[in-house]
């Protein structure tokens, strides 16, 4: 049996977002809103991993100060963002939880004010650092993770 | 500018500066009389409140000014689909101050955001309802002399209750505060508060299921209503609601100085046979909550009588 090689060119100037889980990409594409990019978008699904058996990588070709990042550190603090200029990584971001994050989950309180007022930002603040917990703006409900 | 949305928007001196305002009131109201002269009020009640909103217009009133507004939602534009955020900035060319009552919780937040005058949350769902627990802060530190090394009995609907929790989380920042949690097992105080609040902040507590068990070391007796709407089916309503009695037997278990406190309206927790014991302090209360707010008008409205 011949054994493929998929490749993947290499970028010029953007990110690299390495070490997520695997099967996750595709819901870091939707928080990132990356559909929404009028750039090139790799995404490597079940990369061969010696750490983690198998993972995820997503490539984005863009300036560098095109994209706040800081929403990554909500959604898997484990992975890791390599910035790209000149195809060289020059930079390695350690991800922090962000203070506060905007329409990226939905509040899922039915007696929030969000749940009847259609433009409201759905604004969630880091109210406990040491237990990632994340609480409504306005309600300050408890946001669940799903897993 | 500042507006009231919970109670820990006050720090524990900025409390105590309030408190003593609202004590200078009681002394003497008539220094206060014409403090607010050409101020108005707005009471934007999205659902019906009797008491909350009249006292907000009674503070405002006993202050010189005068107030506007709605008490229910049918009456104001919300029923033609007006968002909070456009009803506040057209109040906010109307009046000087406004107290919000709203269904949805964090409403009066909204509006804070989108206000140019200082917005008073007067109570959002079940979430907070900081002129409430100012009113018992300032109940209890009138009658005992102080809001330190106290035990305080909560009993009733401690699950769903938010007077309760919100004093618990403002009384937690004085020092020996104690409580005794008096409630059958469905109704107990959540984990998260627990948790959260009184191991947190290493706050001695017991719970206990027979409120004659706690009537002899309590120096408050806070009861609470168990809330039908609280309760999905009539049943478990119908079992809870006469699960605690305040009566003048158990009165007779309790120390002289203990005082019993309530937020209103009552249903059938505490007897009308007590209301004539000294020690019934739930009408005094009332009173006290009207002197809150005009304390709270006059700070967020940086209003000063010398």
């Amino acid at each position: 049996m011949v054994k493929s090689t998929l490749n993947v060119g290499s970028i010029s100037e953007g990110f690299v977002l390495d070490h997520i889980e695997a099967g996750r990409s595709m819901d870091i594409y939707k928080y990132l809103h990356l559909d929404k990019l009028d750039c090139c978008v790799a995404i490597i699904k079940n990369a061969k991993s010696n750490k983690m058996g198998k993972k995820d990588i997503i490539k984005i070709e863009c300036p560098i100060d095109f994209m706040d990042l800081d929403i990554l550190g909500f959604i898997d603090h484990n992975i890791t963002i390599n910035i790209i200029e000149d195809e060289k990584i020059v930079e390695k971001k350690q991800l922090k939880l962000p203070k506060e994050i905007r329409n990226v989950i939905r509040c899922k309180n039915p007696r929030c004010i969000t749940s009847i007022e259609q433009e409201l930002d759905h604004i969630f603040v880091l109210t406990d650092e040491e237990n990632q917990i994340y609480r409504c703006k306005y309600c300050e409900e408890k946001y669940r993770r799903r897993n | 500018m500042r507006h009231l949305m919970s109670p820990l928007d006050l720090t524990v001196g900025e409390l105590e500066e309030l408190l003593d305002l609202a004590q200078d009131i009681e002394a003497d109201p008539g220094k206060y009389a014409h403090a607010c002269d050409g101020k108005k009020l707005a009471t934007l009640f999205y659902e019906p409140s009797t008491r909350t909103r009249l006292s907000h217009e009674a503070a405002m009133l006993n202050l010189g000014g005068s107030v506007l507004g709605f008490s229910s939602a049918d009456s104001s534009s919300a029923s033609k689909g007006e968002s909070v955020s456009d009803t506040i900035r057209t109040v906010s060319c109307y009046a000087d101050i406004c107290a919000m009552r709203h269904p949805k919780e964090g409403a009066p937040m909204v509006a804070c955001q989108h206000s140019s005058i200082p917005v008073i949350n007067a109570g959002d769902g079940g979430h907070q309802h900081p002129t409430q627990t100012l009113t018992d802060l300032l109940t209890i530190r009138s009658l005992k002399g102080r809001l330190n090394h106290l035990t305080i009995g909560l009993c009733g609907d401690l699950k769903f209750g938010r007077t309760v929790h919100s004093l618990i989380n403002a009384l937690v920042r004085y020092e020996g505060i104690r409580f005794i949690l008096i409630s059958p097992e469905e109704l107990r105080l959540p984990e998260y508060i627990r948790h959260d609040v009184l191991d947190r902040n290493s706050v001695e507590y017991e719970e206990v299921v027979r409120l004659e068990d706690a009537m002899p070391n309590l120096d408050i007796l806070y009861m609470t209503r168990v809330q039908k709407e609280r309760f999905f089916n009539e049943e478990d309503y119908v079992r809870m609601k006469d699960f605690y009695i305040l009566d003048k037997a158990k009165m007779k278990l309790a120390p002289e100085d203990m005082y019993v406190l309530h937020p209103l309206p009552r249903v059938n927790e505490i007897s009308v046979e007590v209301d004539s014991d000294p020690r019934a302090a739930y009408f005094r209360q009332v009173q006290y909550g009207v002197y809150v707010r005009m304390a709270l008008i006059l700070t967020l409205l940086d209003i000063h009588i010398d």
